[in-house]
């Protein structure tokens, strides 16, 4: 090259110094990171589980107590397997009135129209019917997507009707114990939770099944 | 670098430079997270805390701090004042935390602050970044209030969720959409070009930038 350069350089900096730097602002950005995280995670757990337990008394309708059941391979069982931890687990609920069962509450998702919807549902295996559903995450548009949650009519009907669902625009109503009216404009939200309630009673309704054979 | 005044360290970031209306930086989070008051306020505080957090040691440790390994430590920096921000954000106020989703994370790449340590606090004292920090700070809350309130009044007839506009009013559910923030930011840009246009037109009103004023010919 010729001709006037660039400013001379500053003598390189030795590569140990470029390692201790970064490795010191990684310690201690670690070590900040770790304090905070042990201060919050309790209140942010407790949070958590908090609203989802109002969220099982809200969809089995207001039960005395529930009991927490780990999905254990095809079984359902109160205590998870030794070794497992509850969250590798799927759960369900199971709500009681005094000593009378009431119902299962039972927590799924699927894609919606914008994002996973997340909802839990009241089950009735006795009389196979839904008791309850209230949607636990979404991002459904506004003011469309977003009545799965917020208009009370559609969310009331999910307050007695029969499993498998059937969705139908209120038009095609005939009065059959499975139809959910769907809300205009917001067909693929509205699929999405009947979906989501068919498809995890496909999924758990044979064991549920067979765990009330063995309730008494 | 021509030297500033400590006032005007802390001002500039507020309006004459401010970092989403002038300097168009920040604007994801300006589009994605302004369709409530209060969303805006959370997201402009999470960033506040950040930007202070982050000068703040960059200008403190500028010394150790080779030039070949600046850009990832101050990235390391930010990235460490945000993942406490989302810790605490959910902590205290989670419903908020649930609305802003994944954007508090994407603070990390909000280019404002990466911008405000390369060419602010690691050359500038502590004191000086940290008033630069502030006002940068409170300008993007500030740009941020302005988007929130006019799309969640108009969107929802709300503000931080009183009704204002009354139950007659039919929100504009557009404006709380992501068009609506693209449509807010570029009215309040033009209304913002238009005000300056008339100041300029009108000599003496017009508050010359000091390089301006001061006579540019001699440079």
């Amino acid at each position: 090259m010729t001709g006037p350069g660039p400013a001379p350089r500053q003598p390189d900096v030795p590569a140990a110094r470029l390692l201790l730097t970064l490795a010191t602002a990684g310690a201690i950005a670690g070590l900040l990171i770790v304090v905070v995280f042990q201060r919050t995670q309790p209140t942010i757990q407790a949070y958590k589980a908090e609203q989802l337990r109002l969220a099982v008394f809200e969809v089995l309708g207001g039960p005395d107590r529930f009991d927490t059941l780990y999905v254990v391979g095809a079984t359902l069982e109160r205590q998870v397997p030794a070794g497992g931890s509850p969250e590798s687990h799927e759960q369900v609920y199971a709500g009681y009135a005094g000593d009378r069962f009431v119902g299962y509450a039972i927590s799924a998702g699927q894609p919606g129209f914008q994002d996973m919807v997340r909802l839990i549902f009241g089950y009735d295996p006795a009389r196979g019917t839904i008791i309850g559903m209230k949607v636990l995450e979404s991002k459904e548009t506004p003011g469309l997507g977003d009545k799965i949650e917020k208009d009370s009519s559609f969310v009331a009907q999910f307050g007695n009707v029969t499993a498998p669902l059937v969705g139908i625009k209120s038009r095609d109503a005939t009065g059959d114990p499975h139809e959910v009216d769907m809300i205009t404009g917001a067909t693929i939200s509205s699929k999405t939770v009947i979906n989501t309630i068919n498809g995890a009673l496909a999924r758990l309704g044979p064991l549920l099944a067979a765990r009330m054979a063995g309730v008494p | 670098m021509r030297a500033t005044t400590p006032r005007q360290d802390l001002l500039r970031g507020m309006w004459n430079e401010n970092p989403v209306l002038i300097q168009m930086l920040g604007l994801c989070p300006a589009l994605a997270v302004t369709n409530s008051v209060e969303n805006s306020i959370a997201m402009g505080l999470a960033t506040f805390f950040v930007l202070i957090g982050s000068s703040l040691l960059v200008s403190t440790f500028k010394r150790f701090v080779p030039h070949e390994v600046r850009i990832s430590t101050y990235i390391l920096i930010i990235a460490t004042f945000v993942t406490i921000a989302d810790m605490l954000l959910e902590a205290i106020v989670p419903t908020v935390h649930k609305a802003l989703g994944a954007f508090v994370a994407l603070i990390v790449v909000n280019c404002m602050i990466l911008g405000r340590q390369e060419a602010f606090a690691s050359k500038r004292p502590v004191g000086r970044s940290l008033l630069d920090a502030a006002g940068t700070g409170v300008g993007f809350i500030i740009a941020l209030l302005m988007m929130g309130a006019i799309r969640e009044v108009l969107g929802a007839g709300t503000f931080l969720g009183i009704s204002v506009l009354g139950p007659h009013f039919e929100p504009w559910v557009i404006m709380i959409l992501p068009p609506g923030g693209f449509l807010t930011l570029g009215v309040i840009l033009l209304f913002l070009s238009w005000i300056e246009k008339r100041r300029a037109v009108r000599p003496g009103v017009r508050d010359w930038p000091e390089g301006v004023a001061s006579g540019q010919k001699a440079a």
